[in-house]
């Protein structure tokens, strides 16, 4: 089922939640609302559940291209996974898993037969039927995830809504479990919208990102479309490390390293990834920014340099692979010229 | 460096103390446990075993005649009839006051938190007054009252609302606390799973509230047996009608019948005592399941 919003608006008291913000989810897609803390994108979240309602007249949910603004949460079918899961804490495993179909009103209730086969025939799908006997408080982080997942979907929900799904697990479950959800998502090709403040954890799983800031969307699009063409300054930098180097600093022999001449507003600011930057010997001639080594930091995959221009004392980062600084063969305080393979610049009176 | 100065200065900190508490020489750690103890045993354990000395004084048959008395018996019936009527209406008050207060949002939610600790705050003897001055025959309601020959003042409605009144505070300010810790996240997605407001009370809310509830309905068990200031002010003291426990101890006590009011503030002293073991009983479950 397709999910569409318009024009929401949220205010709680004076603090603006949404303001104005459009969402077009097709069916089937797993789609990432990626922001930072405070950018509104659980509140959306929670407006498409049914949990929160937009300010009046503001702004309207469709499912499928029904108008469902007004319908109450529990008439969405919606499956919904909190963050901390709120697993009901004095429930077994298999009575959480089955609680949505015990509510039901008699006559649309499942018999208890049919309750348990349902519930049980969850439990495997998300690899948990040995623990149907447990309580949430035996279970690890991801273990309680993956029940939260089946509760959710005991209802037979149209659409799959994940508040920060991987926000309370360590980084290797988290690891696992995104991939996990991916491909479980694939199987059952349900409509899904998780929420994150983790773009690679957006990235890597996602069909679309919608990135929020402050309220409103910033862009939307793949994974690879956010990345290589990131509409604002705030997108670049929310995505991966980036360098932001003043534009006269460029000019001159620098104009030549690497900056299109094309490239829009070059008195602005000049977005550079620590990987767009090609290092060369000083020594060896040719274009580019003199630069000094600062700082050598080889624990990794990939070696991180720090270095300072020579003409603006910019420090930028560049991030080479390991075997390129061994053939450099780099220390601090050497003489290197950087040469931009890649740079992005902006409308100057864009706000961060 | 900075970071490296404030992790020193806090681990000594921490450290310091602990390093003096363990040596302290042996002498001063005996005479401070003596002293807490000595204490203890003279302002709580003491005046509990005078009670039931004195109660026994004049001998067990002495003491069942007290407690058999019709107007010992009368105090005892209007001490659980009032109990029973206050402690359900302040857990139904209680539970839903909490339940507003902290699962939902809306304006004037302060001052109503405010409000429930009223009780708390003013005098028992107050309480009782406010009753008076609203349902008394010189009150607001005094003259309609008297017209529909309804009796509230000097009369056991009197006595049941003003130990609701002074009791109120016990069961929300138990539920509050523990609601808010627990947040709205479970019954959000209960309602999300289709269950009604009902059924997300009954099934979700209600089970992980059940030991603090229990709890808070011991504490209010016990202040409505024991209360005496507020029901003192609106009861007249009419012997065999209008008497709770505390009253009829009282009465005995000025009437210089010492063994008579002992018998029966004992049976006060050991339903306290029941209700404290109660309340371990609970606590320890408490922590047992959490």
């Amino acid at each position: 089922m397709s999910i569409e919003a318009h024009g929401i608006r949220k205010k709680f008291g004076a603090y603006t939640a949404l303001d104005g913000v459009d969402l077009n989810v097709p069916q089937g897609k797993l789609v990432a609302l990626l922001g930072p803390s405070g950018s509104g994108k659980t509140t959306l979240l929670r407006i498409i559940a049914g949990l929160e309602f937009p300010d009046p007249g503001s702004g309207r949910v469709l499912f499928h291209g029904e108008d469902v603004t007004d319908v109450p949460a529990g008439k969405r079918r919606v499956g919904f996974v909190f963050q901390h899961y709120a697993l009901f804490r004095h429930m077994s495993v298999f009575e959480n898993v089955a609680f949505g179909l015990r509510v039901r009103r008699r006559r649309d209730r499942p018999s208890n037969a049919s309750i348990a086969e349902r519930a049980h025939r969850l439990l495997e799908l998300v690899q948990l039927d040995g623990l149907a006997g447990r309580f949430p408080s035996q279970l690890s982080g991801g273990e309680r995830q993956r029940v939260a997942l089946a509760r959710a979907l005991a209802v037979e929900p149209k659409v799959l809504l994940l508040d920060e799904p991987f926000g309370a697990l360590d980084a290797r479950v988290r690891k696992d479990l995104r991939r996990w959800l991916r491909r479980f998502h694939d199987e059952i090709q349900l409509t899904t919208i998780f929420v994150t403040h983790d773009q690679e954890e957006a990235l890597e799983i996602a069909d679309e990102v919608v990135i929020m800031n402050k309220a409103h969307v910033e862009q939307v699009g793949t994974p690879q479309q956010v990345y290589d063409k990131p509409a604002s300054p705030f997108v670049y930098q929310f995505l991966g490390n980036v360098n932001v180097m003043r534009a006269p600093s460029l000019a001159g022999s620098a104009r030549r390293g690497g900056l299109r001449p094309d490239e829009p507003n070059p008195d602005g600011q000049i977005y550079v990834r620590p990987h767009d930057i090609e290092l060369t010997p000083h020594d060896a001639g040719g274009t580019g920014l003199s630069a000094i080594v600062r700082h050598i930091h080889a624990a990794g995959p990939q070696a991180r340099l720090l270095v300072e221009q020579v003409q603006t004392r910019e420090h930028v980062e560049v991030e080479i692979s390991r075997s390129e600084l061994t053939d450099l063969n780099l220390r601090v305080n050497d003489l290197v010229r950087l040469r931009l393979r890649q740079t992005h610049s902006f409308d100057e009176d864009y706000a961060i | 460096m900075a970071p490296a100065i404030a992790t020193t200065l806090s681990t000594r900190t921490v450290r310091s103390p602990a390093h003096r508490a363990t040596r302290d020489p042996a002498w001063a750690r005996w005479a401070l446990t003596a002293i807490a103890l000595a204490f203890l045993a003279f302002f709580l354990v003491l005046p509990l075993l005078v009670v039931f000395a004195q109660a026994f004084s004049k001998g067990g048959a002495y003491f069942l005649a007290a407690v058999r008395e019709p107007d010992a018996l009368a105090s005892i019936r209007l001490t659980l009839l009032t109990v029973a009527i206050a402690v359900p209406a302040n857990v139904i008050f209680g539970v839903a006051a909490a339940w507003a207060i902290a699962k939902f949002r809306f304006s004037g939610k302060s001052l109503l938190t405010t409000l429930i600790d009223l009780p708390f705050a003013v005098s028992p003897v107050i309480s009782g007054l406010i009753y008076v001055l609203v349902f008394g025959a010189q009150g607001w309601f005094g003259p309609w009252l008297i017209e529909h020959n309804i009796r509230i003042i000097f009369a056991v409605p009197g006595i049941i609302l003003a130990t609701t009144f002074v009791t109120f505070p016990f069961v929300a300010r138990e539920l509050i606390p523990l609601m808010q810790s627990q947040g709205t996240d479970e019954e959000y997605s209960a309602v999300t799973l289709g269950a009604s407001g009902w059924q997300t009370f009954w099934r979700v809310t209600l089970p992980n509230i059940r030991w603090g509830l229990l709890y808070g309905v011991i504490l209010c068990n016990a202040r409505a047996m024991g209360e005496f200031g507020a029901v003192s002010v609106v009861s007249g003291h009419i012997r065999g009608e209008t008497n709770t426990m505390p009253l009829h101890v009282e009465i005995l006590y000025n009437e210089y019948n010492i063994a008579g009011a002992f018998a029966v503030a004992s049976l006060l002293a050991l339903l306290a005592l029941a209700t404290l073991v109660l309340k371990s009983l609970v606590e320890w479950r408490q922590t047992g399941s959490a």
